[in-house]
Order: C-alpha cells, then structure tokens, then sequence
C-alpha cells in the first residue's frame, strides 16, 4: 500500500468518529458543565459560573487533594523504588530468560483490578491471613488494624500498578548499551558511582514516564480507596463519584474531573519537556 | 628486563566452548601490538581479561611482574577503548574524557589541565561542548581515545578501533593512531579482524585461531614467513599448490608471467581479470591446482604483453619465494 | 555483560524472588482459599469445589457472566474492526499530526473515573436509554485504542514493498489487502483483539457508570464488586479464580501470538 491521504483518512473515519462522538463530545460537554450551576433540586441550571472551579479552592476539597498526592506521591515513590530494582534485576538476567521473566512481572497489570485488590482485603482483614500468622507467632491480644488505613490503599496502588513501572524502567535499562557500564568501570568508577553517573541520568526519563503514570492513575483512583481505606480515606476519584452518584452535584463532579485531566497534561507536558532536553539536566544533577 | 606485559599460559571457558587456550605471550613497553584473528578466535575475549571484565580459569596476567588476573578493572592501570566508543551520551566531549580523572580524584585544576591538553593532541577542542551524537564518526572516535588516553594507562586496549570507520577514513586514522602512539608514549594492544591494519600499523602481531596462538611476529615475519597455512591463508593472498603430498604456497606478487628464468614453470589460461588500479589480479587456470592461482601484474606489464581473457600466458617462479606446509 | 560476582548475582535473584513473591502470593492465596471445604481464610479443612459448585446454583452471577461475555464479545469485535483500521490509516499516513496522535492515545491514558462521568453525562443529557448497549458504546472507545496501538507495532517492521509487489503482480488493492497484508498482520490483530476481551471483561467503572439502573445490566465485575463490598465469602474466592484463569488464558495467548503486546 502506498501511503495515500485520501484513502488513510477513509481507513481511520470509522474509529475517529466513535472517539469524537464518545469520548471528545462526552469530555468537551464535562469540561461546560463545569461552568455551569447546580440546579436546587440537583440537576443543572444552566446560568455560568466558576464557582465550581472556586469550590475546589475550599480547604476541605483542598484538603482531599492534598492528601489524595500525598498517597497517590509515596505510592509512586514505593513503586518506582521497587519497581527499578526489580527491572534491573531482569536486565541483568541472562538475556534469553529476560521475556519469560518480564511477561510474568506485568502478567498481573492487564489482569483483573478488582479481583486484585480484593487478595489485599483477604490478607489485611482482622481476621485475614497476615492477622492469623501474627497470632500462630504468639502474638496475643487484639490483632492490629491493617484494612481500611493509609497504608493499605497505598499498598493496593503500589502492588496494582507496580508491573507497569518494572515494564516502563526495562525499556531505558535494556536498551542501555552495557559499554556504557563497561566503560565507566575501565575508566576507574566503582560499581556504586557507574550506577550514580551513568546508568541512573540515562534511564530518568524512562523512569519520569512511569512515574506520571502511576501518579496519575493513583490519584485518579476510584476503586482502591473504596475497598481498602473503606471510605475513610477519600480521594479525588471517590468524591467524584460521590458527585455523580450520591451529592448530585454533576457542575461540582465536572470540575473535579477537568482538575485531574489538568493534573493529568500538566505533569504529561512537564514530563515530555523533561525528557527532550532530559539527558542535560541529568548529567547536572549527577554534578551537583 | 621484565616485560611490560606477560600473559602466562591464560585459558577462558564459556561453558563447554574454550574461548582462550594456552595462550603465554609477552609485550614490551612502548609496543604497537596487535591481536589478529577472525571472528571467534578468542581475541575479543583475550582483550576483555586484560581490561579486567573477564578473569582467567588457569593461568595469569603479570603488568609489570604483578598479577593482575583477579583486579576489577577499576583498579587496574589499563584502559580500553570500546568497538562501540561507549561514549556517555548524556555528558559533553569534555565530561566524558574528565570522567575517569574524577574517578581518581584529581584536583579540579590538573583535570582542566590533562583535559585540555589531549583535547589539543586529538584535535577536539572545538567540539569540547558538544554531546556525542553531535560528532562525526571520526570524532567520536577520538573522543573514545582521548577518553582512554588521558588517564595515562600503563596500557592502552583498543578493540576494533578502526572498524566503525569507512575505508578512506580509516586508512587515515591508522597513520594517526601510530603517530598519537609515539606522541603519547603509551603501549598499545589493537585488537582487528582486518590484516592489514594490523600489518600497517603494528610493531608485532599475534596470529589467534581457536582460541590459540598460532604465530607471533613482526608483519614482515608473519606475511614472508607464515609459520602454517592458515596464517599464511589468514594473512594477505596466498596461492596454495598441492604436490607430492605437500602444499607449496606462492604470494600472488610473486609469480611472473613470461619469465626469462624460473625455477618453476607452468602453462595456463586467463579466466578473469580484475582491474585494482596500479595492478591487475589475473585468475590463470593451470593444471597445477584446482582453484586458479592468483596472479599479480602491474597494470603496465599488463598493456605490454597485451593480457586478455583467454589468452595462454606462461607463469614462472623461483623457489626461495615459496613456503612448504606439511598439513 | 561483564561478569559478575556471585554475591551481586545472589543479590539480584533474591530480588526477584521478591519481587515474584509479592505480585504472586496475594492471587495464589485467593486461588487456594477458593478450595478450601470450610471456606474461612483461616483455616484449612480440606480440599473441595463446592464453591465452584455454589457459583452455578447463583443465578445472579451466570446473568452477569452472561452479560459480560456479551459486552465483552461485542466490543471487540467492533474495535478490532475500527481498530485495525485506525492503525492501517495512520500507518499509511505520509505525516502524522501531533493532535492525530493524541487523541488516539487518550483512551488508553485518561482516568477512567472520568471518561465514565463523561459517557453518564453524555448519554443522560441525549436521554439515550442506558444498559448493556451503552456500556458496549463504552467499552469500544478504550479497546479500538489498544487494538490499534498493538497492530500499529506490528506495521511499524512491515515491509510495504510487499504490497507493491502484489501490485505490480495485478492485484487490486482489496486483494492486496486480503491475499498480502491481512495474512502478514492478522496475529497481531487478533492478539490486540484478546487483549480488548480481556480489557472489556476486567473493566468495572466505566461498564458502573454506563449501565443505567437495574439489575438486567450487572456485569461481572459490578457483580465482584457488591459481592466485596458486602464481605469476604468463599465464593468471590471462586469467582475470582475464574475470572483469573479466563484473563491469563486469553494474555498468555495474545503474547504467543504476537510478541510484545503484554510486555516486549
């Protein structure tokens, strides 16, 4: 097939109709009805306003999204962390047992997230599986509260989306030449300070990519707040379907909404901008 | 006096393959040596013990009487230059060839100094703020040894040095690495697959096959006196003559065509000619060997006798200019 | 790479084994409580499949399984339709815009909490009737992306000069299409197609927001999702196990047929 424009656009009109008629025209009606009031008795009315967006400014909503980066932050921290360390240590596998391993370490991202969070519930429970080898260890009295705290939504965020960071950190560290290294050792660097100054700036924006994506997702997220911080810990992603489906506040869930799409680009464009002129500023802070 | 370098009787396995066998070879201070052998002979492998990235199951590695088989490579007075440069792409010329004097610690004024001054010998002063992707191929090659070089090995590895390059430019860079050679006063080991270049630039060169060292000389030794017949194969062009049960091997340069006296003479018919410039290869069919033997003309005694494809041409020559190999 | 010494070797597999551990252990612990006779996490009092057995007899859960397999099947088969489709005319496209690209990559980035609100929002200012058919509509915006995000992979290492030798052979450029470029493409395009099923199957938010009332349109996943939220019980162990087993089949596959869909 030669490339022909009249006929790709004919070959890609089907699918950019639906994405236009179900996801640009839904996001762009979200994006006006947050400028528009709340009716009395919900609903809408549709005077303009950008009291919705002032809303958002309230310490109480402030506060959930404060506290919705903090979890989603050290979340994508722990993530990174872990997540580095353990796509080094498949880069590092002989290369011929580094697909098998790679395809089980992400396996579990594309599997169910419910059902995936739900295994966390059974071991937090009081009376779950971590609380009964606490006891078969002699531990007496009232078994500590692990479900429904910080730490377990931060723990389902991290375990849930953990794959995708070992899978976005392999990527810079397998293409990474491993001359490089090599080199670096010859030129009299320990292996500590070849890590520090080469393999490290050289993979940052692979590891800037993941960690967007996490946070993103993290923060957005709807479904792990709800079954292990058991709605006392509430994050954007819960007061947004709280607007929907319990204040009937649709303006106010709209606004929201746009915010971590905002969220959402701003870190994206930081991220891209951060990767172009990337290299440069790693080699500074590897100075510094 | 003690070798610069004594690799005593140094054998690597990669599982049941023996990379390097049995290999003892002895290089002096100031030597342009070079590792010669085809893919898979072991030299690759032999260079990356020397540099420390592999060590020796038996035998060992003395620098300057000391051993040095089991030192990290950070440690060890050797530096090698990369087939691929290796350069750090994230750094600027001038960081990568600072890197390994901030590896030792230097202060900042002696490494702006060092810096400098083989920026200066290599010709990339103008570069020095330049990331790597932003040079040539002949650049980046000078960067990678400028890089090596300003540590001031005891010993400098070079591994396919001139490899990325294409053929113009390397026929320059093969001059350049002789003169920075003498220039920098460092020992060089060249590891290549390309004979010439080994021939061109090196004091020695070993011959490596199998792992194994099969001959080590001067260029003049290995090509006039090739000790078997894959060296002798190996090394240039070589026309092979089965007879009695022995092979008797001739230089192409070394056959004549009409010659007035010959210790050996042999009827035959041109079956190609190929043009190379100053000279002509001719491939003569004779009844001596199954492949035509190769031979050399300059492209005026061409023009003299009038050489066409099919024409019966007389060859001769004498027999101080064969070798005789008993395999 | 360079050698390495046995300690560091030893550190690096004691990390993976880590690593393994944690992203295992929490499913292997779900898969074999769902065995369990007496159904507690606690303890173990005999190997039995009478949950499974108790799954059968719920005729809730064979509604929603039907429903989901129905989405599902559905979805899929639209979006790897419009899907490959995309791909082709993108791939064939002598320039392509930066805008193009983003739009066809935000299905597969933004939130889906918001892509959910906005299809409610959407469907309830039209007054279109919501249940299964909506969250089909749904699911076909995120799954047309990742089938065309995995047949684009492929058709970035095709070599179109085989298209033109068909060409230049006589054939027309449906048959090209039919006889050269479909054969060459149609792993990837049904490994994109397995990962869309089992996206479609797994997906919980958008399919809860898009189904309008009532129980007709229960998916799978809503149904996982009451059944937790009302406690642990043995049979969202079996469930759960199920559902597991149907994903990891249809990813396992979708990576066999074309390497680097679910990881390079």
């Amino acid at each position: 097939m030669t490339p022909s424009n009249a006929r790709s656009t004919l070959l890609m009109a089907p699918a950019l109709a639906w994405l236009t008629a179900l996801m640009v025209v839904p996001c762009g009606l979200i994006l006006a009805l947050g400028f528009f009031r709340r009716g009395t008795y919900g609903g809408i009315e549709y005077t303009f306003t950008l009291e919705n967006f002032g809303l958002l400014l309230d310490p109480l909503y402030a506060g959930i999204f404060l506290t919705s980066a903090r979890i989603a932050g050290t979340a994508t921290l722990i993530a990174v962390v872990i997540g580095y360390a353990a796509a080094y240590a498949i880069a590092a596998a002989p290369r011929h047992r580094q697909p098998i391993l790679l395809f089980f370490a992400v396996l579990p991202f594309w599997s169910n997230y419910l059902i995936r969070t739900y295994a966390w519930i059974v071991l937090l429970n009081r009376e779950g599986l971590i609380t009964h080898g606490l006891r078969m260890l002699g531990y007496e009295g009232e078994p500590p509260s692990m479900l429904y705290t910080e730490g377990a939504v931060i723990t389902g965020l991290v375990y849930n989306y953990l794959p995708f960071v070992i899978l976005a950190c392999y990527a810079p560290l397998s293409r990474l030449n491993p001359e490089l290294a090599e080199a670096s050792r010859d030129l009299g660097a320990s292996a500590f300070t070849t890590f520090r100054r080469v393999i490290l700036p050289m993979t940052v924006p692979g590891i800037a990519a993941g960690a967007v994506f996490v946070f993103v997702l993290s923060i957005g997220n709807f479904i792990t707040p709800a079954l292990l911080g058991g709605g006392r810990f509430q994050m954007i992603g819960n007061l947004v379907y709280a607007q929907f489906l319990t204040a009937n506040d649709w303006p106010f869930g709209a606004a929201l909404s746009m915010a971590l799409i905002a969220i959402m680009m701003g870190l994206l464009t930081l991220q891209t901008f951060a990767a172009e002129k990337g290299a440069g500023e790693a080699r500074e802070a590897a100075d510094g | 006096m003690t070798p610069l370098l004594s690799i005593d009787n140094v054998t690597k396995r990669f599982g049941r393959v023996i990379a390097v066998d049995g290999v003892s070879l002895d290089i002096a201070e100031n030597e342009f040596f070079a590792l010669l052998g085809a893919s898979g002979s072991g030299k690759t492998t032999l260079l990356r013990m020397l540099a420390g990235f592999e060590t020796p199951e038996e035998g060992a590695i003395l620098l300057d009487g000391a051993d040095i088989s089991h030192m990290p490579p950070n440690r060890r007075p050797v530096n090698l230059m990369f087939q691929s440069y290796a350069l750090f792409p994230h750094m600027t010329v001038e960081a990568n060839i600072a890197y390994g004097l901030e590896m030792e610690h230097l202060p900042k004024a002696e490494i702006t100094t060092r810096v400098g001054e083989i920026m200066e010998i290599t010709e990339l002063s103008p570069m020095a703020r330049r990331k790597p992707d932003q040079l040539s191929g002949g650049q980046r090659q000078r960067v990678a040894l400028a890089r090596a070089l300003v540590k001031r090995p005891r010993l400098l590895l070079l591994d396919e040095p001139l490899g990325a390059l294409d053929k113009k430019l390397r026929a320059a860079m093969q001059l350049e690495l002789k003169r920075l050679q003498h220039e920098v006063g460092v020992t060089f080991i060249v590891v290549t697959h390309d004979q010439e270049e080994a021939l061109v630039m090196a004091d020695r060169v070993a011959i490596l096959k199998d792992g194994r060292l099969l001959q080590v000389g001067t260029p003049h030794e290995v090509y006039e006196h090739p000790a078997n017949r894959y060296a002798a194969d190996f090394i240039g062009v070589m026309n092979f003559i089965e007879e009695d049960g022995k092979t008797i091997a001739i230089r192409p340069e070394r056959i004549r065509i009409f010659p007035d006296t010959a210790d050996r003479t042999a009827k035959g018919k041109i079956v190609a000619r190929a043009y190379h410039g100053l000279d002509l290869q001719l491939h003569v069919e004779t009844d001596l060997s199954q492949r035509p033997l190769l031979v050399r003309v300059t492209a005026d005694a061409a023009d003299r006798h009038a050489l066409a494809e099919g024409d019966a041409v007389t060859l001769g020559w004498n027999h101080t200019d064969t070798r005789q190999f008993n395999d | 790479m360079a050698e390495r010494t046995p300690a560091s070797r030893v550190g690096l597999i004691s990390v993976l084994i880590l690593i393994f551990a944690f992203l295992y252990i929490p499913i292997a612990v779900l898969v074999i409580l769902s065995f369990n006779a007496g159904g507690m996490p606690t303890a173990w009092t005999g190997f039995s499949v009478k949950w499974y057995g108790a799954l059968l007899g719920n005729a809730d859960i064979l509604q929603a399984a039907l429903n989901t397999l129905i989405v599902a099947v559905i979805s899929t088969l639209i979006a790897t339709a419009l899907g490959t489709l995309l791909a082709l005319g993108i791939e064939t496209r002598r320039r392509k815009g930066r805008a193009l690209e983003a739009l066809v990559f935000a299905p597969m980035i933004i939130p889906d909490i918001v892509l959910a609100i906005a299809l409610l929002s959407f469907f309830s200012l039209l007054k279109f009737p919501m249940g299964l058919h909506t969250i089909i509509l749904s699911h076909v915006v995120f799954n047309l992306a990742f089938v065309s995000a995995v047949v684009r992979a492929r058709l970035k290492t095709f070599d179109w000069s085989v298209t033109e030798a068909s060409a230049d052979l006589g054939a027309s450029a449906f048959t090209t299409f039919r006889r050269v470029t479909l054969p060459l493409i149609l792993p990837a395009v049904i490994a994109g197609a397995l990962l869309a099923f089992t996206l479609s199957v797994d997906e919980f938010i958008i399919a809860f927001f898009t189904a309008g009332a009532g129980r007709s349109s229960t998916t799978l996943p809503m149904q996982i999702f009451a059944m937790i939220r009302f406690g642990v019980t043995p049979e969202i162990n079996a469930l759960a196990t199920l559902v597991m087993i149907v994903s990891v089949t249809a990813l396992t596959l979708s990576q066999r047929l074309n390497r680097g869909v679910i990881a390079p």
